[in-house]
């Protein structure tokens, strides 16, 4: 791609039509709603699951600013069980999940791939409605009465003990599952098949191989929680005895058959962030990643060994030792193919041409978080080191490095790099650039302090601690955390709604980047290409070297390049 | 980079190909060989999930029936082999139907086609009453699982309650979860039979739609045939 | 300063130092790998950022050796902390032979420990320092976790199957205890406290009753009633000015100022304690205040049993509980679900369980509250 100048014919051809974009093309609301348009798609999830984000982040102020206090002075106990189980179930099932592979997913997969579309359009709106029902049902059992027995529902109290509305929240959960599984076919059956010609398997950008592992993820594991969850319902609603410990059932084969899915599931969270940390990564250092094959493979190895790491989550659960050992094992084995991919994309900053701009920032700050997330997993993967540190808020603290610190942070790193594709706009850097510092810091605030009172031995899920005050000053620093993190989080919404309406027009490549959904305009029209592209250079074929040089001479003779901004500068004197 | 086709056009210099204009190709796909590859991929990925999905049922069913061989062999002997006999034929026929309309399908017969998935159309209607008026008989015995169960010990053929109450359990979320996937087939079939008695090109010119179709019938097929020898066939321990 | 903020919990079992050294090992290798990664990141940063002049030329993409090297030495890394975590487990989760069992049973939202010789105690767990403790737990309703943070030591606590957990605790002290796995509306008061004693008062304490002096007996705590209350200033053994003597007054004959006379059983005795005035002895003067309303009806029951034996040297018949009171356990096992008209199956593998075991285990107090509970549930 980059072996020929950025001013082709497909460029000059999609300046031709800027007037007509996918955003433009019709405009009443009934095209949105029965779009099959992957663009669209993915427009609609940004907004539902940055409405969902909104929810669950007021569930969790409201936890922080509870646990302020050793005794609780603003929510009721069982109020408090609730909250954090409505924050749980919402970031979880209608975030996390759902956040990249369907809003950068959706977006990008057949614009990186070269194809019109996702392989089955409907398919992908009949995803979305799914998701939108589950949502609301989700909602609606949340807040018309609550339910609090947790995200991880376990058996028996969520079937005959929590007096609260488990069914309906089961229920939605389940159909927001078929959500997931449509998409991951969608994606997986678009990467097999709709390749443009030329585009091989090793010339894919590394989003799109995390995208297909996350599929691959999501069609094995989603259904086996559906039928899990689904039986739980059952077992509430007709009292169908499945895992009743009273009448023989066995509560540990939920476990066994939650987490079978649930684990999987975090990496339907976090290997999406691997693809979108690589894209970021391999743009804003201008230089192939390092190690493009290891990191591929390393996702792969991700998806299948992480089928086989369940038990890890149930050392504690009485399930056998020798089980236990095994399961251990193969977690220590799991770290490692996350470890080559933040060593190769360290690597890749070597000898690169580095922009310091918005998304870089985040992707730098994923590695850190990341990392610290990833080795704190070992703790709990080595089975002696296990036993004190599970259950605690030490885990709740690995976790949301993982989750927040990974899969949030490269979220909002791959929303600003492809905003102006998404939307034709381009965000105000300045401010963007501080607030990607701020979220680092709101997030270390919050998270780290609970390592600390995790190792002390603070259970976590605890309204109370009055019994052990020595746990409140990490609170209360935990606490403060959460409010610089909530602004961090409340400033892109602003600014980049703001940009909307005031935002620079980008063109349709403002960063100077690889990758076929560049070769278009932005927003690009409704059927991505108006002719299908060939692909005839490798992936990621930056120069940086010439790029350096080019730069060089350019100051020298002020010929346009591009600056910190991301923008052509000439372009910029012209408009 | 460069183009070689507008959408709906020759590349340049290339003869027509008339894979780029068949009628029920749909505009995301650029021939009809791509459409139908990818048709035929994702509906084998989705058998997949389905497999995952009962695969966790049947998982479920293994561990229990080893903890409590002895009472679920006799909490089995209120299930009417006979029945189940006959729904085993039943959908083992409408397989061999849904082939048939397949390969009529294929061969653009439209007359076979509609008849033999009329066919199917019975025999999953027909699997569905039978079931029903199993359902009907474990109702009629208190044999569903919950406050009332086992209430008439005589049906339990000496089975302990609990373990029969977590046999019963499982015996209706299997075959119930495979009821809703005989309905949905039901209700595919008829939109594929209407789509056909309309004419529509995208059946008409293209037979992998009633394939996938005849797949997933199969695959509800399958899941009975592991069904029916596990809950009503159960050895003597 | 540092007791207002402290880092660890404090380390009271044996394999707590051992935990704790491979924590600290991982920790230090978190770290080292963090400054790795993180000065690399940096260093990079700092030197390839555009504009600057650093040597650029003859970029690497791919280098095998690299690739294999960071694949291998996290590898080889990992499998060594797999092995040291692993032995640590076993060690945690393989009781030894001569460990002390003790009983726990977790519901909604209590726990309730049975010691072997009977003794009962609810959200407090007794253990004496320096002997292996044995915890066999089940839980009634949900399941619930036990975690001692002290001793590193956290185990799931289910419905239907024992779970164990053992330890050595070292140091005596108070310690926390928590529920930690999520079981409902007062999960996070689910817990209390771990007392760890020097093994001779541990002893007593069992001995006792589970209380570190010997129970007062009914009298005696009437005697120390009565002495707080000041009643020996006018009351002694024979008569005196201020009020009648007490030695053989109950089941006497007593005559009152009025001229009734009355036998003095329970009731008189309780009467001219609360409200004095109502049957005034002859030759007194109402001087005695009124107690109604001052002592409760506990107290009226001490000091009657000790006006009745006053003057006579007390017993110490120091009863310990049976454990028949271990069918406190009945009162909430029957309610719960649905299904419990049809029987807790599950104790029906328990008792089988129990069929196979020593009989020691058969007579704990756990044990034959759930056997007496079947009884009640056949």
């Amino acid at each position: 791609m980059s072996a020929i100048p950025a001013e082709t014919s497909l460029r000059t051809g999609a300046k031709e039509v800027e007037e007509v974009n996918y955003l433009n093309a019709e405009q009443s609301l009934k095209s949105w709603l029965i779009t099959g348009d992957h663009k669209r798609i993915a427009i609609l999830y940004l907004i539902s699951v940055s409405f969902f984000f909104f929810l669950g982040s007021i569930a969790a102020g409201l936890i922080r600013y509870e646990l302020t206090s050793p005794a609780g002075f603003v929510l009721e106990s069982e109020t408090y069980n609730k909250v954090f189980s409505a924050h749980g179930i919402i970031m979880v099932f209608l975030f996390l999940i759902v956040a990249i592979p369907a809003v950068l997913g959706n977006f990008l997969l057949p614009l990186q791939v070269g194809a019109r579309d996702l392989a089955f359009p409907r398919l992908n709106l009949l995803s979305w409605y799914l998701y939108m029902i589950g949502g609301t049902l989700i909602m609606g059992g949340i807040i018309n009465g609550g339910v609090d027995s947790g995200w991880t529902f376990y058996v028996p109290y969520s079937s005959m003990y929590a007096n609260s509305n488990v069914a309906i929240v089961l229920v939605g959960i389940f159909i927001a599952g078929f959500s997931s599984i449509t998409t991951g076919i969608n994606f997986i059956v678009t990467t097999h098949k709709m390749r443009a010609p030329g585009m091989t398997w090793f010339r894919l950008p590394l989003f799109v191989w995390a995208m297909y592992a996350t599929s691959v993820v999501i069609i094995l594991g989603t259904p086996v929680v559906a039928i899990t969850l689904l039986c739980v319902a059952l077992e509430r609603m007709f009292h169908f005895p499945i895992f009743s410990p009273e009448l023989g059932g066995d509560p540990v084969l939920f476990q066994h058959l939650f987490w079978f899915y649930s684990h999987p599931a975090v990496y339907i969270m976090i290997l999406p962030a691997f693809g979108v940390q690589s894209e970021l990564i391999a743009n804003f250092a201008r230089k192939r990643v390092f190690g493009y094959h290891f990191i591929a493979f390393s996702t792969l190895a991700i998806a299948g060994l992480g089928f086989l790491v369940w038990g890890h989550h149930m050392f504690i659960s009485s399930q056998s030792m020798y089980q236990s050992v095994v399961f251990s094992l193969i977690t220590f084995l799991v770290a490692v193919p996350s470890a080559i991919k933040i060593f190769n994309w360290t690597a890749t900053l070597y000898k690169g041409n580095i922009r310091m701009q918005t998304p870089m920032i985040y992707a730098l700050g994923f590695i850190g978080l990341f990392t610290i997330g990833g080795l704190t997993g070992l703790f709990l993967g080595s089975i002696g080191t296990n036993i004190h540190l599970t259950n605690t808020y030490f885990i709740v603290a690995h976790f949301h490095y993982v989750m927040v610190g990974g899969a949030v942070t490269a979220f909002l790193g791959g929303l600003h790099f492809w905003w102006p594709k998404m939307t034709g706009r381009m965000y105000p850097e300045t401010i963007a650039k501080w607030n990607a510092a701020l979220v680092f810091i709101g997030f270390n605030l919050t998270f780290f302090p609970q390592f600390i009172v995790g190792f002390m031995g603070m259970p976590r899920r605890y309204h109370y601690y009055y019994f052990a005050p020595e746990y409140q000053p990490y609170h209360i620093m935990s606490s403060l955390g959460a409010s610089v993190l909530a602004l961090s989080f409340i400033v892109p919404g602003w600014y980049l709604t703001q940009s909307l309406i005031t935002g620079k027009r980008a063109s349709a490549n403002p960063w100077g980047a690889h990758g076929l959904e560049w070769e278009t305009a932005s927003p690009p029209p409704t059927s991505n290409f108006l002719q299908t592209p060939i692909v005839l250079d490798e992936v990621y074929d930056f120069d940086p070297v010439a790029e350096h040089e080019a730069s060089r001479s350019a100051r020298a003779l002020e010929v346009p390049h591009y600056d910190a901004e991301g923008t052509n500068t000439k372009e910029t004197h012209e408009s | 980079m460069a183009a070689i086709a507008h959408e709906g056009m020759e590349p340049e210099g290339q003869a027509y190909n008339p894979a780029r204009h068949h009628e029920a190709l749909h505009h995301q796909f650029e021939d009809i060989d791509q459409q139908n590859e990818s048709y035929l991929v994702g509906m084998w990925t989705f058998l997949v999930t389905e497999v995952m999905f009962f695969g966790a049922l049947f998982l479920i069913y293994t561990l229990y029936r080893s903890m409590y061989l002895k009472d679920w062999f006799l909490a089995h002997e209120a299930l009417s082999i006979p029945m189940g006999m006959v729904n085993t034929f039943v959908l083992l026929f409408s397989s061999w139907t849904v082939a048939m309309a397949v390969r009529a399908a294929q061969l653009h017969d439209r007359k076979q086609v509609l008849m033999y998935l009329s066919i199917t159309q019975l025999c999953a209607m027909a699997f569905m009453v039978i079931k029903a008026f199993e359902y009907t008989e474990k109702f009629n015995h208190h044999l569903i699982p919950g406050p009332g169960f086992g209430s008439h010990p005589e049906y339990l053929h000496g089975a302990n309650p609990n373990f029969a109450q977590l046999y019963f359990g499982l015996y209706f979320t299997m075959t119930g979860v495979h009821g809703i996937h005989v309905l949905v087939g039901i209700i595919v079939i008829a939109y594929l039979m209407a789509k056909w008695i309309r004419n529509s090109p995208m059946v008409t010119k293209d037979y992998i739609p009633t394939e996938m179709v005849g797949l997933y019938w199969h695959f509800v097929d399958l899941v009975w045939i592991f069904l029916f020898p596990l809950m009503y066939l159960m050895p003597k321990p | 300063m540092l007791t207002n903020f402290p880092l660890t919990p404090p380390q009271a079992s044996s394999y707590a130092g051992e935990y704790d050294a491979i924590f600290y090992a991982l920790l230090i290798l978190t770290i080292i790998f963090t400054v790795i990664v993180g000065v690399g990141v940096l260093y990079f940063v700092v030197k390839y950022k555009q504009g600057t002049d650093a040597d650029r030329s003859r970029p690497v993409y791919e280098d095998l050796r690299l690739e294999l090297s960071w694949t291998f030495i996290p590898m080889i890394l990992a499998l060594v902390m797999f092995y040291f975590g692993t032995s640590l487990f076993i060690k945690m989760r393989v009781p030894p032979a001569d460990a002390q069992e003790i009983y726990v049973i977790g519901k909604q939202w209590m726990w309730h420990v049975q010691h072997s010789n009977g003794v009962r105690e609810n959200n407090t767990l007794h253990v004496p320092a320096g002997k292996p403790v044995k915890l066999t737990m089940i839980s009634q309703d949900v399941i619930h976790a036990f975690f001692i943070p002290a001793f590193r030591a956290q185990m799931h606590v289910v419905p239907g199957r024992y779970t164990t957990m053992w330890f050595t605790p070292t140091q005596p002290g108070k310690y926390h205890l928590f529920c930690s796995m999520y079981c409902g509306t007062q999960h996070s008061e689910m817990g209390g406290t771990v007392v760890v004693m020097e093994p001779r008062e541990w002893a007593n304490w069992i001995a006792n009753g589970g209380q570190s002096q010997p129970p007062l007996t009914l009298e005696q705590a009437g005697q120390k009633q009565f002495n707080q209350l000041q009643c020996g200033n006018c009351h002694g053994v024979a008569d005196g000015p201020r009020g009648p003597g007490l030695q053989n007054l109950f089941g006497s004959k007593r005559k009152l100022a009025d001229g009734r006379t009355v036998i003095a059983d329970e009731a008189y005795v309780r009467e001219s304690i609360l409200r004095p005035h109502n049957k005034v002895t002859a030759g007194y003067e109402v001087t005695m205040p009124v107690y109604d309303g001052q002592i409760n009806e506990e107290d009226v029951v001490k000091l009657l049993s000790y006006i009745k034996v006053f003057g006579k040297p007390t017993g110490v018949p120091a009863a310990s509980p049976t454990s028949a009171d271990a069918a406190v356990l009945n009162q909430n096992g029957g309610s719960m679900t649905p299904y419990a008209a049809n029987a807790i199956q599950y104790q029906e593998s328990l008792q089988r369980r129990l069929d196979a075991t020593p009989t020691t285990r058969r007579r704990n107090p756990a044990v034959n509250a759930i056997a007496a509970q079947e009884q009640a549930n056949p």
